[in-house]
């Protein structure tokens, strides 16, 4: 595991702007999604979200991780998942990077709940997830060299 | 390290109760799978999920009561759950899971439900 941190500054004017980037690198196991989770949850918490939306924050990366190791790389533990955080000013963005197999994100989001219920073993809940809880979601899929998941929630939107 | 999961069973009245207690994701769902599975082939259909110690659940979680519901409801039975923290039972919410089974606030109310053969969700 590989865990770093690094803080760039700069000034705009008169406002400080602070962007902060933070990076997990994990064997692609299934148990690590406890450490993802905590990890998560304290740059959630740095990044001022409160409790609530710490936990979505953690379901969010928990569920792209999940699918990673479970559809990406079949379970195998000997791969490794990065997921990368970045505080801005007013948001939070991770990226969840895998070498696996990838997916096509349309066949998934074509799916209504009901097939997604019935294919529970697809990922395509967790993706419904994913999408219900962030305020942007974007993949970059090269299957078998690099997968990449970015998505994004603002600090000021409180959904109910 | 938020890894522990663990399940009690007790019984209450005619009904199973699966007393969940810790995390609920992806590595620990085939647990709990396990653990109805096993319930539904001795042909205790009744369960109650006892959610007060669940701290937390992700689709992996959600997915285990969804493969189940259908065939222990066609059945006869039913799995109630009761006594969701709120910050757990927004996971529920977000996926509409909520309008889908019976949730209440205790065990004791889960099964005067099953006592009364009353379902309120299909």
């Amino acid at each position: 595991m590989r865990c770093s941190t690094k803080a760039r500054g700069g000034r705009i004017s008169a406002v400080a702007q602070f962007e902060k980037s933070f990076t997990l690198q994990v064997p692609s196991s299934t148990q690590n999604l406890a450490l993802i989770r905590e990890f998560v949850s304290a740059i959630g918490a740095q990044a001022g979200f409160d409790e609530k939306d710490v936990m979505r924050l953690q379901l969010a990366v928990d569920e792209a991780c999940a699918n990673v190791i479970e559809h990406a790389y079949d379970l195998e533990a000997t791969h490794e998942v990065t997921i990368r955080a970045l505080i801005d000013d007013d948001l939070i963005r991770f990226e969840i990077v895998d070498q696996g197999k990838g997916f096509d994100p349309a066949r998934i989001e074509e799916q209504n709940l009901d097939a997604l219920i019935r294919d529970r073993r697809s990922g395509g809940l967790g993706l419904r997830l994913i999408r219900s809880i962030m305020d942007d979601v974007q993949y970059q899929i090269v299957p078998g060299e690099k997968n990449e998941l970015r998505m994004m929630k603002r600090l000021k939107k409180h959904t109910a | 390290m938020s890894t522990n999961f663990r399940i009690e069973r007790s019984e209450l009245g005619g009904a199973v109760v699966l007393a969940l207690d810790g995390f609920l994701d992806a590595h620990t769902a085939p647990q709990f799978e396990n653990a109805i599975s096993s319930e539904a082939e001795a042909g205790h259909l009744h369960l109650i999920a006892d959610c007060r110690k669940l701290s937390y659940i992700s689709s992996a979680g959600l997915g285990v009561f969804m493969s189940f519901i259908e065939e222990i409801r066609e059945k006869g039975g039913d799995i109630k759950l009761s006594g969701i923290e709120p910050k757990v039972y927004q996971v529920f919410e977000v996926l509409g899971f909520h309008e889908l089974f019976d949730i209440v606030d205790n065990v004791e109310a889960a099964g005067a439900l099953f006592d009364q053969g009353s379902r309120r969700k299909d």
